[in-house]
């Protein structure tokens, strides 16, 4: 029945993915293209872009676009189901530890040594998204791939933000429309 | 005034919902706006339980997201708490995705989409930016040298040296067991 293989199928997508969207797409494309036959390589590709540029999780948004080729509505849900449900599962579990045994010496040490930790991943991946817009690659640095706009519209949304303490979505929504109205101008680098 | 769970399990719903309808690309990103949201505005949670959960999410199967609506909705309120937030989440890409299958082609070449998710991008890595640097000052006025350590280490292996996430959470959570070993040690002394 395709809806149960739909199901079962993001279930052990949701289940290998620890990290997130970007450990799901390799998962996602074995699922779908290699094994089961569901998608071709150019509509992965396809869904690889959308997955990324629409908003929600990355896995979520792959489940209904596969679920929705294969089977319909039903299938879309069917799929996010089987995607999010080892995480219903697992991380309330781990909440529930969370909560009993956070008072505990040890585990108290180690949360306090993680948190650190936490910050600088959140502070890297913010960089990182930095030299995306900047350069328009993470890895390719180099001077002539450069664009002012973009750097500036981010660094001056930075200084907005902790400022202001303008409400980040409004940031987002105004550098949407600056971008559709530098872009339309002309400038270079969006 | 004390909320009733209801009209807690209503404004998760619709928090999450929001941040998942406007934040893309995502873990990292959607970990942040919950921050602002849940920490700073309705200061239903400190930061170094959102860290908490954070770090958790991150380091458990499944869309990162996903992992910290769970743990926010129980601990706020509940099983009730947990499905409110956990549908807010998978509502927003569930029900783009499926009007985006429509017509997909059309809005991957569209010119005017590019130009607003280029800016948008610029935006987000600006909030993330924003988040890091308050967690990252917190981090820094405890005077823990020892934590500041292990930012500094965590911030180098994960940007320059891009070192897999986990082996990052997995070794500062090594390195607090350490350090509650180290002080169990200190208070046996006479």
């Amino acid at each position: 029945m395709i809806l149960l293989e739909l199901f079962l199928s993001f279930l052990q997508i949701g289940l290998f993915s620890v990290g997130g969207g970007y450990a799901a797409i390799p998962l996602i494309q074995y699922q779908t293209v290699d094994l089961h036959g569901w998608l071709t390589e150019a509509q992965f590709m396809d869904l690889a872009a959308i997955a990324e540029m629409t908003p929600g999780p990355i896995a979520v948004n792959g489940a209904t676009f596969v679920g929705l080729k294969v089977a319909g509505i039903p299938g879309a849900l069917a799929a996010t189901f089987g995607n999010i449900f080892p995480s219903l599962i697992i991380v309330s579990l781990l909440a529930w530890i969370y909560r009993k045994y956070r008072d505990l010496p040890v585990l108290k040490s180690v949360l306090a040594a993680l948190r650190p930790a936490v910050v600088a991943l959140i502070f890297a991946a913010g960089l990182n998204m930095l030299l995306q817009v900047a350069f328009g690659s993470k890895t390719d640095l180099s001077p002539d791939r450069f664009a002012w706009a973009p750097a500036l519209l981010a660094v001056a949304a930075f200084l907005v933000l902790r400022r202001f303490r303008w409400n980040p979505i409004a940031v987002m929504a105004a550098c949407g429309a600056l971008g559709l109205l530098l872009g339309l101008a002309g400038v270079p680098g969006l | 005034m004390m909320e009733t769970r209801a009209q807690k399990c209503w404004k998760l719903f619709f928090s999450m919902l929001y941040i998942s309808a406007f934040t893309f690309g995502g873990g990292f990103v959607i970990v942040t706006f919950m921050k602002r949201r849940f920490v700073e505005e309705l200061r239903w949670i400190s930061d170094q339980e959102m860290l908490d959960m954070t770090a958790l999410a991150q380091s458990s199967p499944g869309p990162i997201a996903v992992n910290a609506a769970i743990q926010v909705g129980w601990k706020v309120a509940g099983f009730a708490g947990m499905l409110a937030a956990v549908l807010g989440t998978v509502l927003p890409p569930l029900v783009l995705l499926s009007l985006l299958s429509l017509g997909y082609q059309l809005f991957a070449e569209n010119r005017v989409v590019s130009l607003v998710l280029r800016g948008m991008s610029c935006g987000v890595a600006a909030v993330i930016l924003d988040v890091a640097v308050s967690l990252g000052l917190g981090v820094l006025k405890q005077k823990q040298w020892i934590h500041a350590l292990i930012m500094a280490a965590a911030f180098v292996a994960a940007f320059f040296l891009k070192v897999n996430v986990l082996w990052i959470i997995l070794s500062a959570a090594l390195i607090g067991v350490l350090l509650s070993l180290r002080s169990r040690k200190g208070e046996k002394a006479p």
